[in-house]
């Protein structure tokens, strides 16, 4: 016997096998996504106070606007396919991608400025925020140490002059002047990364398990695209089937993005 | 009734156009049939069962017995674990005594290896691959492949699991449960520590029970044979599908601790970490903000519908052995279907009945206290259900049906010693002490494994075309009961004594001996517990050997069966070739009534099977 | 195929559906320069906008305004589980008692 219903609905349920399938998954994926939504919500009930404005709105607009995009041409390629027309597939599941990819460039762009942006704690109780001489990556209080650095080369985000630094820094155009900040200073010094704080940590945590959604989904649509179309010359409606059962997962990840978008950018 | 011989469909499997012949690899180990992954995960199961009892083996020995080395193969645990882990002794200098650290981690990770590396595994992956498809009359489950990489998921995260024991600072140590903030940071000193690799590990786990339980309720839903009603179903596919239910949305949520403790632990966040941590008198060095109680919210609210992932499995087993053994049909089937469901759903709204003693208010506590009593309801239900059915019945006392039948007060001790544990103020009291232990093992030890246990006895014709040996399963099970009960009835004792669970010393440092001022130190008798216990569990370990020499000797030189169907059972697996070859059903099995159609009043035999059309 | 017809005229629903939710989401960005007094009211009218966006995504173009009655069964015991997750754990961290009753 071999397996019934991969392509035909079984007749009293109306749905094929995959179907099933895939909303079972996403059934899992709405609960892995529900704890984090709600661990959110906790560590931020529980936070004396909650950064906001930490992050660059238009960029994260403008990804939206990129995910949108794609989930809509995602339906298109199935829609295509249900009218028969193949080459126009192609053509909307290759833009698809395409824009999966942009999604993941801007993404890692978005990161890669947040990793060489730094918080400084001094020992006098107050706060800087800004870039570091060379922006280096991911340093901190412990490495500077490791390193046996004396003092950092500052350029504070406001422009506003270091309290504890007399020596001014070399002025670069259109920055703030650098300034050097002792080593015996510093309480705590960390760049925008998950160590900084609970809000980055769940933010880090929340794109990146996203964004490797992003990765696995796109994957598994270039297959569709590329290799993986042949089937629809042996098995037409298979593989609707599966563009629908692919697509059902796009959309998925789409919508995930539409919370996050704002619970993460703009609250 | 078909008697199909070994020959006859071997012929029939040629005939099938497509069948081909597979490799070795293809046909056994990467094989996608879901009578053989379901093999597969009954033999690593109980292997990890064997290794599981091993770990607690050497932590009862050191309960009894403390700082004295273990008898055998100490010097050989030296080499293999290092000397921070196992000692010498003080006067003799013998080389095998469990050092704390040690002791920690085996107690960590005899938990996580019983529940997620063995019970489940057995419960689910081997009982529910290999008997569901055949239940409901399916050729495979929906989809083969998951069903593979299911089963390689769960391989690879048991030997994560394994391998964290020989890194350095050794595996886990923070309990099964891996609270934090113990659980991060403890061993920090190590880039990679046991934990880490543990969360890895769990990672992989929860990914094989989501590929099985999506697999799971698709072929229930979607290949059921004609015929086959939902209200026609075997109890055990209920069981299973309520099962795969409550781990593909109890699982999500500690996949995403679990992350979120793999963040804490390698990139040095917060998420477990409150302000103004201290550990060894120095703050730590994060930026806080953290909460404990989240990650216990979030282990728990997987936890506890865990409980029933481990149970309801058992107790479909036992309702299909029950049911075949009476000669009678099971009573009160729809009662029996609908408190499972029930079960499913309320298992998710009582987890923090295992946190009354982190603060919570009063409200939301006695809520999770209500939800908790709720819950036995449907519990008591099925017990009494299982209970009735033996009623009246010409009993057939063979093996499976003894073990099944000791399942049911076995189970009912496990249940109602959990009462106590489910009420706010009596918790308080038994909260993380013996008697704990004793509830759960009750529970899981000698309920879901001599649930198993039937079950293995049960199917093992079906699987293989012979019988296992009766009079060696007489002996495993008569030994296996009076141990399991030696093992665990005196923990109730030691609990209400007052004797914390994760002592390494036993309780010693707080007995009337050693120290006569404390109040309510531990009295003799109770701390002699600590010296049976150990000795029956020995004695368990060994009443499993007539069990390993019965099951291989069985497999290649058991009694054959002499038809396909030779415990006279009514569901549709006995009407499939012995055993069942790929794609399971010579032609499309039927369901024509339900399940348990025993005794009919004026039918020919005293079962009617499923499969047997009506009469024209 | 036979429901070439249909699917045309599912296409319009897309591509309507997708200016509404580019509008969706200027709205969105547009109300984050706009301070309300309340920061309940910000978070519930980004939230109101963002679940019907979601429902717009998840009714058209994953087909769930027209599904089968097996995944209307399954997303509801999810959606159940997803609200008991998140009502409880909200509820047991607002219900932990502070020694002034903070």
């Amino acid at each position: 016997m071999d397996i019934p219903y991969t392509s035909k609905p079984r007749p009293d349920t109306g749905l094929y096998n995959a179907k099933v399938g895939i909303w079972l998954f996403l059934a899992s994926e709405v609960m892995l996504f529900g704890a984090l939504f709600s661990s959110y919500i906790l560590l931020r009930i529980g936070a004396d106070k909650w950064p906001s404005g930490l992050l660059n709105i238009p960029i994260g607009t403008f990804n939206t606007a990129v995910l949108i995009t794609s989930s809509v041409t995602v339906v298109m390629a199935w829609a295509s396919l249900k009218m028969n027309n193949f080459p126009k597939f192609k053509l909307y599941m290759g833009i698809t991608i395409l824009c999966a990819l942009a999604f993941l460039g801007i993404k890692s762009i978005e990161y890669k400025d947040k990793f060489t942006h730094y918080q400084v704690w001094l020992k006098d109780g107050t706060t800087q925020t800004g870039h570091i001489e060379g922006n280096p990556y991911f340093l901190n209080h412990n490495k500077l140490d490791a390193r046996k650095l004396d003092h950092i080369m500052f350029r504070s985000d406001g422009g506003h002059v270091v309290a504890a630094a007399e020596h001014g820094g070399n002025a670069k155009g259109g920055h703030a002047a650098a300034v050097k900040i002792e080593r015996k200073d510093i309480q705590r010094l960390s760049a925008y990364v998950p160590a900084h704080s609970t809000y980055f940590a769940i933010y880090f945590t929340l794109t990146a398990l996203h964004a490797l959604h992003v990765v696995g989904g796109s994957l598994v649509l270039a297959f569709f695209w590329g290799p993986g179309s042949k089937m629809w010359k042996t098995d037409p409606e298979r593989f609707t089937n599966r563009i629908e059962v692919g697509g059902l997962f796009w959309h998925f990840v789409d919508l995930v993005w539409i919370f996050l978008f704002p619970v993460l950018y703009l609250l | 009734m078909q008697a199909t011989s070994h020959a006859t469909h071997h012929d029939h499997a040629h005939a099938d156009p497509h069948h081909e012949e597979l490799g070795f690899w293809r046909k056994y180990i990467f094989s996608t049939d879901h009578k053989i992954i379901g093999f597969q995960y009954l033999l690593t199961a109980l292997v990890f069962l064997m290794i599981g009892f091993g770990l607690i083996a050497l932590m009862r020995w050191q309960l009894a017995y403390p700082g004295r080395a273990i008898p055998i193969g100490g010097a050989l645990l030296e080499r293999v674990l290092g000397p921070d882990m196992v000692g010498k002794e003080a006067v003799t200098g013998k080389i095998g005594v469990i050092m704390p650290d040690l002791y920690n981690s085996f107690g960590a990770m005899h938990g996580t290896i019983m529940v997620f590396l063995a019970i489940v595994p057995l419960a689910f992956g081997a009982f529910g691959n290999f008997v569901t498809p055949l239940q409901i009359g399916a050729p495979d489950m929906t989809f083969p492949r998951l069903n593979m990489a299911s089963y390689w998921a769960y391989y690879l995260g048991g030997v994560v699991m394994l391998i964290s024991f020989f890194i350095p600072g050794g595996a886990a140590k923070s309990g099964w449960t891996s609270y934090s903030p113990l659980a991060t940071v403890v061993d920090a000193q190590y880039d990679i520590n046991g934990q880490t690799l543990w969360l890895v590990g769990m990672v992989l786990l929860i990914t094989s029970s989501l590929l099985g339980a999506v697999n799971f309720i698709t072929t229930i839903i979607q290949l059921r044979a004609k015929g086959m009603t939902w209200m026609r179903m075997p109890f055990f596919v209920w069981a299973q599908f309520v099962t795969a239910f409550l781990l593909l949305l109890a699982f999500p949520p500690l996949e995403a601790a679990g992350i979120m403790q793999l963040m804490d632990n390698v990139f040095d966040t917060s998420f477990f970490l409150p302000t103004g941590l201290v550990v060894s008198g120095k703050p730590l060095d994060i930026s806080g903000g953290g909460s404990p109680l989240l990650w216990q919210h979030l282990f728990w609210f997987l936890g506890h519908p865990e409980v029933y992932v481990l149970i309801l499995p058992a107790m479909g087993i036992v309702a299909e052995v029950i049911a075949n053994n009476t000669r009678r049909p099971l009573w009160g089937y729809k009662t029996l279907v609908y408190s499972v469901i029930t079960i499913g759903f309320l298992s998710f709204i009582v987890w923090a009945h295992h946190m009354y003693l982190t603060g919570m208010g009063t409200k939301i506590s006695t809520f999770f206290q209500t939800t908790t009593m709720m819950i036995s309801i449907p519990s008591v239900f099925i017990l009494s259900c299982l209970f009735i059915s033996l009623w009246g019945g010409s009993i057939r006392f063979n093996t499976p049906m003894l073990f099944a039948l000791a399942f049911l007060p076995m189970f009912g001790i496990g249940g109602l010693t959990g009462l106590p544990l489910g009420f706010n103020a009596s918790d308080i009291y038994l909260h993380d002490t013996y008697y704990v232990i004793g509830h759960f093992h009750y529970v899981v030890a000698p309920g879901t494994i001599f649930g198993l246990f039937a079950g293995i006895y049960y199917w093992f014709p079906k699987a293989t075309g012979r019988f296992m040996n009766e009079f060696l399963g007489k002996i495993h099970f008569v030994f296996s009961l009076i141990f399991m009960n030696a093992v665990f009835m005196p923990m109730f004792v030691q609990g209400m004594a007052g004797m914390s669970r994760r002592m390494y010393d036993g309780g010693a440092t707080y007995s009337l001996e050693k120290a006569p001022e404390v109040i309510g130190a531990l009295n003799e008798t109770v701390m002699r517990y600590n010296i049976s216990i150990t000795h029956a569990a020995i004695g368990l370990g060994l009443a499993q050997i007539p069990f390993i020499i019965n099951f291989f000797w069985s497999m290649f030189a058991g009694k054959r069966v002499t038809s396909d169907n030779p415990w006279q059972a009514t569901t549709l697996e006995w009407c499939t070739p012995t055993p069942p070859p790929h794609g399971n059903f010579l032609k499309e099995p039927a369901a024509y009534r339900g399940p348990y159609e025993y005794s009919v009043p004026g039918a020919a035999t005293d079962f009617t099977p499923q499969f047997q059309a009506e009469k024209p | 195929m036979a429901h070439s017809h249909d699917i045309s005229k599912h296409v319009r629903t897309y591509i309507a559906i997708f200016v509404a939710l580019l509008v969706g989401t200027v709205v969105t960005v547009g109300l984050y320069y706009v301070h309300f007094n309340s920061v309940a009211v910000t978070i519930a009218v980004a939230l109101v906008i963002a679940s019907l966006k979601s429902y717009l995504v998840a009714g058209f173009f994953m087909h769930l305004n027209s599904e089968k009655k097996t995944i209307y069964a399954i997303m509801a015991v999810t959606v159940f589980f997803f609200f008991a997750l998140m009502g409880l754990f909200i509820w047991s961290f607002l219900d932990i008692p502070t020694p002034k009753g903070l």
